[in-house]
């Protein structure tokens, strides 16, 4: 009797599986946004109602062990559909061994056209889309502005790098910690180091690196960032114990108005500084921007930031292409934006946006003439995670300008 | 058995066929042993020599290892300070647990190992930190030693000097990290000589009592050399986990400040997969794993092999 149930079970499975509807997979890191969460059921729900035949299923990994396991999910029989990306090398190594796919032919072009073209191209090779971009993300200076106020600082008058430093030193002078930074997670000191590069050389100096011109990585404005950065650690402008402080830690002690400025991307707003938290900063934070360097070679208006979306895996099924363009429609895009979820992608969407911290941010990102990509992201992770060990070593005083240069260069050439 | 067939005359090798095979012993054998056969191939052997592949390959985890490499990933192993650091640091780890965790094991079994009460709360208590998650543990213990907010952070503004963080002082870290292994695994050691002390007869302890031998006498001419099996066993345990130190280490410093706290796992796993330089990664483990097995198979040899 038990066999019989058994094989009865069997069968009505296999039955299941016999007519299935077509399934798209999608994987992404996880979030700890409910609300984006809630966002992405809503959208799914709505697909699967409008395409009973097809199942879309989304599972999430934790960040780091997203980027792990990638490699291995993707060769597997369990390989997703649609994965988030980053865009940047990564996305490139994972075109060259074959494992996503061209979705050119699918795109109509006025759907193409809708995208503001900096996102578009971040995952796109020539004519070859390997993906759509979805959000689009900032980092800034966040400022306390009570903070600043007592030490008696004009935001406002803030432009070059020397402002900054001055700055910074007179809210030292003022028994002020300068800035909080999550030192231990290396990333959010990585931040400064590209932005000084961002202003030294431009995103120029970066291609022209990667291309193997002049001296690679150890051409003058590499040295004159990490310059720039030890000159800045020469000030002990951190909060102590920088290197042992989490990036979560970091932006919770800007919350609490522990110090006066952080260089952060602007999810930390949704995540632990913004509104949601109370009104810790209401009133007094602002944004700035990172300040011109005096004599820098690249573009002051220059911005850092990520270009985040999906790219469709190799076999995935025209279903996973088609919910992908659902996904990324300007209703959602708009949809995202006006509950302060994400910075949209298309353009036109970002009028949607109601929240001001996250209007400014937007605006930002449009005026930007060039948006690079997280550095740590955009080589790849070995380079960049190379980059942000020089980061963090450069503020601990471990390493000369000289010597960060050289271990990105021989990170780069042993990828 | 064997002392058996022995007396029996050497039976011919057919005959011993014959009676294994009636004996049931090879039916068994055949029955059991081919699933533990298959899976340790499949989880063992399999991705062991996976990695000895890969490890000689320039590979990102994409598609399959075509860039050949030969040494190179083992020549830039060895030239990496921080590879360099991470052995040192194993060495180190080592070193604490075999000179103060061990001695530290064995006092306090000393102390406890008699069946009262008492004693049965104090091993408890000195056993929950071996119980707690290794994550757990590390997490914990980054509270404690947080210069803003933990315990170090109490007791430096009760003294009022200024914070101090020992996660981010670059001479101190790996220090703070072996403090915590020592408090975390000292629990699993002091059980092993618990257990042993506890079978160690009594009438002997009371025999040498008699002689007039000193408490530390008992301990240093009975008592120890009774538990040397067991304090053979500890030792290796101790020797080859801390070649294996990983869960610990990353909540605590991640390696960190500059890379000066890594383990050698934990060097794999920031420089080999986090990184996804799958090549270079099996390098290090290919080579841990030679290490472990060195020490394994030597260790065996000097201490394990049974009296003859």
């Amino acid at each position: 009797m038990k066999t019989f149930a058994g094989v009865a079970a069997l069968c009505a499975f296999a039955a299941v599986g016999a007519h299935a509807e077509t399934s798209v997979k999608v994987l992404r890191p996880e979030s700890n946004s409910p609300d984006l969460q809630q966002f992405w059921q809503d959208v799914i729900a709505e697909y699967e109602a409008a395409h009973p035949d097809v199942d879309v299923e989304i599972e999430y990994f934790a960040s780091e062990a997203y980027k792990t396991k990638l490699p291995t999910m993707l060769q597997s029989d369990a390989r997703p559909d649609l994965i988030y990306s980053w865009a940047g090398l990564t996305l490139v190594d994972q075109v060259e061994a074959g494992l996503v796919q061209d979705i050119s032919d699918a795109l109509e072009q006025d759907y193409l056209d809708s995208f503001s073209p900096g996102a578009l191209a971040a995952f796109s090779d020539g004519d070859a889309i390997y993906g759509l971009p979805m959000t689009a993300r900032l980092v800034v200076f966040f400022a306390n502005e009570e903070l600043t106020g007592k030490a008696g600082i004009d935001l406002a008058a803030i432009t070059t790098w020397q402002d900054f430093l001055d700055a910074v030193a007179t809210l030292k002078e003022a028994g002020i910690t300068p800035l909080v930074a999550g030192g231990k997670d290396k990333w959010p000191l990585h931040f400064y180091y590209s932005y000084m590069l961002l202003r030294e050389g431009g995103a120029e100096a970066i291609r022209a690196a990667m291309e193997g011109d002049d001296a690679g990585f150890e051409s003058a404005p590499f040295l004159a960032a990490g310059e720039k950065m030890a000159q800045l650690a020469a000030l002990d402008p951190f909060q102590p114990g920088v290197l042992s402080t989490s990036a979560e830690q970091g932006n919770t002690m800007f919350g609490e108005g522990k110090g006066a400025f952080l260089l952060m991307g602007d999810w930390a707003y949704t995540q632990t500084i913004g509104v949601d938290q109370g009104d810790l900063l209401e009133g007094q934070l602002k944004i700035l921007p990172f300040p011109a360097i005096e004599g820098g070679a690249g573009d002051p208006g220059a911005t850092l930031g990520g270009i985040n979306g999906y790219a469709v895996t190799a076999g995935a099924p025209p279903e996973a292409v088609d919910f992908l363009k659902f996904l990324v429609n300007a209703e959602h895009q708009r949809l995202g934006a006006q509950k302060g979820l994400f910075v949209p992608v298309m353009q036109g969407t970002g009028e949607a946006i109601q929240v001001p911290f996250t209007q400014e941010i937007n605006a930002m990102i449009e005026a930007s003439p060039e948006h690079q990509i997280f550095l740590d992201q955009f080589l790849g992770a070995s380079v960049g995670g190379t980059i942000n060990d020089i980061s963090a070593e450069l503020v601990s005083g471990d390493v000369t300008p000289e010597d960060a240069a050289a271990r990105i260069q021989e990170a780069w050439d042993f990828r | 058995m064997a002392a058996v067939e022995m007396n029996a005359g050497s039976p011919s090798a057919t005959e011993k066929l014959r009676r294994r095979l009636t004996s049931g012993r090879m039916t068994a054998a055949l029955v059991l042993l081919p699933p533990a056969l298959i899976l340790f191939t499949l989880f063992v052997i399999y991705p062991l020599a996976g990695s000895g592949v890969y490890a000689f390959y320039d590979w990102n985890g994409y598609g399959a290892p075509t860039d050949f490499a030969g040494f190179e990933n083992f020549e830039r192993m060895a030239g990496h300070s921080v590879f360099q650091q991470s052995v040192m640091n194993s060495l180190k780890v080592i070193a604490v647990s075999l000179v103060v965790q061990l001695p530290l094991a064995l006092l306090l079994a000393l102390l406890i190992y008699r069946r009262t009460p008492e004693n049965t709360v104090f091993r408890l208590v000195f056993f929950l930190p071996y119980i707690l998650a290794e994550i757990a543990a590390g997490l914990i213990w980054s509270f404690i030693m947080d210069g803003n907010y933990g315990v170090v952070a109490d007791l430096t503004r009760a003294l009022g000097i200024d914070p101090y963080f020992i996660t981010s002082d670059r001479s101190w870290a790996f220090t703070a990290v072996m403090v915590v292994i020592v408090w975390k695994y000292f629990g699993f050691h002091m059980m092993i000589y618990i257990a042993a002390l506890q079978g160690v007869p009594k009438d002997m302890i009371e025999a040498a009592r008699i002689e007039g031998a000193s408490r530390l006498e008992v301990v240093h001419h009975v008592q120890v050399p009774m538990i040397r099996p067991a304090i053979i066993v500890s030792v290796f345990f101790s020797v080859i986990g801390a070649l294996q130190v990983f869960d610990v280490v990353i909540p605590l410093t991640n390696g960190g400040p500059s890379n000066s706290s890594h383990t050698i796992v934990t060097y794999l796993y920031t420089f080999g997969l986090a990184r996804l330089k799958i090549g270079y990664g099996s390098a290090v483990g290919v080579t841990l794993f030679i290490a472990a097995v060195a020490v394994a198979v030597f260790y065996q040899r000097l201490f394990m092999r049974k009296p003859a």
